[in-house]
């Protein structure tokens, strides 16, 4: 029984996948049963209501993002109001204040493309170079980098301000960009995947063929390190699209706040006197605030997917 | 002169002041530099005249217009109004920069209950010697005690107020059959009726809120904080404060409190469909009524906060700020131009048009404003009752010089009450316990 069975179930199956696409025909089957076999209900219930929790506050932001202030405090929170109000929303939030939402939103790409886009390449650099070099002081390099791992960016903000503030650099772009360079922890995984990635004998031969370093790591390392720096970049965008702190603490002047800063500023609004609630504002803006971060995710995924488990095969 | 001196030195170690070497009287900076002799009305006509630039720290919507009205009476000023986050937020960054040196503000708004913590770490000018000593009486007596933050100093000035009074729906009581509390003790009977005939709707929210504890306490009588100089007491175990808290411990123990945070979406949304049916605060409160919770134009009233003891009239503030000028200005006069044309001159009257609740005698006592029909009331004339509410401010209160901490850690402590066994004295306790050995680490003798 136990070895017919497959037996009988593999073939109408592998003969669908054959129709539906020309991948290898000799694995898939192979997979399907293994995972069929590690099929648990108590861990596909756990992952369900992981899922549901997990996509139920999403659920409830694009829901009450069409609603009108007035809808929102009268209609049943995980379903639609009477009147769509999603496109004058989002038509709202670009316009209230002066249209000061389209700043934060620039503010936050600049940030992110500046900040998290040079954090990534520098972090790349760096791991690389610690990965594939020797020389003196790599040990306490690597202490360096650890113990930088463990310090939680939260306890570093009001020092950093204190300097920063020394060097006139507060209340400026400055202020957010430079911090947010610094990435111990893209370095450290830039660095163990650089290690695994880029075999020591290519570069060998590159060197031996003449090509110079820069030349070497550019050309011949850069894409095969592809899968680690877009993994490092997207902690990186995420990080960066979601600080709150350090521009807390940094800017005061909201012609600079990111997206972040700005919406609680307007949620701060519900709580002043002669301030205006705009809850739904808040709302609609916080759903536009995460979309360029689910793009992002898309668009990188399968990247990023075989970054992950680039490491784990070689290993 | 000693005893600023001592603030001084005290706070300086807690690392809150920068000004260790400027006093009270002697004033430094470039535009005032050798001038320790109080500033005339001609010099700040002159510093106006030269005009200049200077930097506003607010959230208060309602400056934006003052300061364009400003700028067009002062065409040589120039004013950046900044909302630099909403209170702690502004107060963090304000003692920040303070301590950085840099990036300081000439202007900031802070509301009374913090206003000692600034001045005490003389991060805020005594505004005295640039002629505020002469504007006693232009203000009620209650903001204006609250401004000089319990010494002879003037720190601020005061940009509105909040004497409290009963914010209730009209449509809710009808339907119930429920008479407007004249007394705590019909307050809570109130609460009882409605929550029995509605299990749905409850008389008020509260989930445990310093500002209203503190002034709810202050309305009883009780005086739980003392401050003299650098002594301060703490101590919640006064009569006032047990009238409250026994009080109020059955609207707790009886569930009869609706559990939604003041100023959340949810508050806003049980205020508009009769689920909360009143609200006790101060007199600010028709702006963010009309403007936040429009269903219910039409339905809702005020009338005079509940009294503890039949027939009296004794009321407290709640909330209500003040516009300082920064130690650390350079431009003090104009700083204090600026203050005086917002708080005193015409924009106090921008700002009252605008909603918020008058703290100077004159736009007080106008007929003008008294006689004024509010519409989202029903056509009441709501600042009668908001203004009589004004005189009968109980005098004598203070806050801790350390309020805006204390404040932040009321949650940990009383608000335990809200959601376990613990009651409304134990949790005050605790909280005096924890405020007593903060002011220690501070460097403040306190009792």
């Amino acid at each position: 029984m136990a070895t017919t069975t497959p037996r009988v179930g593999h073939k109408p199956r592998t003969a669908r996948h054959a129709s539906a696409s020309s991948g290898p025909l000799v694995v898939r089957p192979a997979r399907r049963a293994s995972r069929r076999k590690r099929r648990s209900a108590t861990l596909t219930a756990l992952t369900v209501i992981m899922l549901v929790y997990t996509l139920l506050p999403l659920a409830w932001l694009a829901i009450n993002a069409t609603k009108t202030q007035k809808g929102l405090f009268d209609s049943f929170g995980l379903w639609l109001d009477g009147d769509f109000a999603l496109f004058g929303n989002i038509a709202d939030t670009f316009s209230y204040n002066d249209g000061i939402f389209t700043r934060w939103l620039l503010n936050t790409v600049l940030y992110v493309v500046v900040g998290a886009g040079g954090a990534t390449f520098l972090a790349t650099l760096a791991g690389y170079g610690l990965a594939k070099f020797d020389f003196p002081g790599k040990k306490a390099v690597f202490a360096t980098v650890i113990g930088a791992v463990a310090v939680p960016g939260t306890a570093l903000a009001v020092p950093t301000f204190l300097m920063f503030s020394e060097m006139g650099l507060t209340n400026t772009p400055w202020a957010i960009i430079i911090p947010s360079l610094v990435s111990p922890f893209g370095l450290y995984l830039m660095w163990t995947f650089a290690t695994d990635a880029v075999p020591k004998e290519i570069l060998e031969s590159a060197r031996v063929d003449g090509a110079g370093e820069f030349r070497t790591f550019f050309r011949i390392s850069m894409p095969m390190l592809a899968p680690g720096i877009v993994t490092v970049l997207l902690f990186n965008v995420v990080a960066t699209w979601n600080n709150y702190f350090l521009p807390l603490i940094m800017l005061k002047d909201p012609d600079w706040y990111p997206l972040t800063l700005g919406l609680n500023s307007w949620n701060a609004q519900a709580s002043t006197v002669g301030g205006e609630a705009v809850f739904n504002l808040v709302i609609t803006g916080s759903l536009l605030t995460i979309v360029p971060l689910i793009v992002a995710f898309l668009l990188l995924q399968r990247y990023w997917q075989s970054g992950l488990s680039a490491g784990s095969v070689k290993g | 002169m000693t005893r600023t001196r001592r603030h001084a030195l005290l706070l300086g170690a807690a690392a809150l002041s920068v000004a260790l070497t400027a006093t009270a009287c002697s004033s430094s900076g470039t535009e005032d530099s050798g001038s320790a002799k109080p500033a005339s009305n001609a010099d700040i006509q002159a510093a106006l005249n030269a005009g200049g630039e200077i930097t506003v720290w607010a959230w208060d919507p309602t400056l934006k217009k003052v300061v364009s009205d400003f700028e067009a009476k002062y065409p040589k000023v120039k004013v950046n109004l900044v909302n630099a986050g909403t209170n702690n937020e502004q107060y963090t960054a304000l003692q920040n920069a303070v301590k950085a040196g840099k990036g300081v503000p000439d202007v900031a708004m802070i509301e009374y209950y913090a206003l000692s913590q600034f001045s005490l770490a003389k991060s805020v000018t005594d505004l005295s010697a640039l002629g505020a000593d002469k504007l006693k009486g232009t203000f009620t007596p209650g903001p204006w005690s609250a401004v000089h933050a319990g010494t002879e100093g003037i720190y601020a000035l005061p940009m509105d107020s909040g004497p409290m009074a009963l914010f209730y729906n009209k449509e809710v009581f009808d339907k119930h059959k429920i008479k407007v509390p004249a007394t705590w003790e019909e307050y809570i009977a109130a609460a009882k009726k409605l929550h029995k005939a509605d299990p749905k709707a409850y008389l008020t929210a509260d989930t445990g809120d310093a500002g209203f504890t503190t002034s709810m306490i202050w309305q009883a009588g009780g005086k739980p904080y003392t401050v003299d100089g650098t002594q301060v007491g703490v101590n919640f175990d006064d009569a006032g404060t047990k009238k409250f808290t026994t009080a109020w411990q059955q609207l707790i123990s009886d569930k009869l409190l609706a559990p939604v945070p003041a100023w959340s979406d949810a508050w806003y949304k049980g205020l508009g469909d009769g689920t909360i049916a009143s609200l006790v605060t101060g007199a600010w409160m028709p702006a963010p009524l009309a403007s936040g919770v429009k269903a219910g134009a039409g339905k809702w009233r005020v009338a005079p906060m509940p009294q503890w003891n039949s027939g009296e009239d004794v009321t407290a503030e709640n909330g209500g700020s003040s516009l300082a000028v920064m130690e650390a200005s350079t431009k003090k006069k104009l700083a204090y131009a600026f203050l005086k044309y917002a708080t005193v001159d015409e924009g106090a009257q921008t700002r009252i048009d605008a909603g918020t609740f008058p703290s100077t005698t004159k736009q007080l006592n106008s007929v003008e404003f008294l006689n004024k029909k509010d519409p989202y009331f029903g056509g009441q004339r709501i600042n009668e009752v908001l203004a009589k509410s004004a005189d009968d401010v109980l005098v004598g209160w203070s806050y801790l010089p350390f309020q805006v901490y204390a404040n932040s850690i009321f949650n940990d402590n009383v608000g335990k009450a809200y959601v376990s066994g613990t009651t409304l004295q134990e949790g005050l306790k605790s909280w005096q316990d924890a405020s007593i050995k903060y002011g220690q680490e501070q460097g403040f003798t306190v009792k």
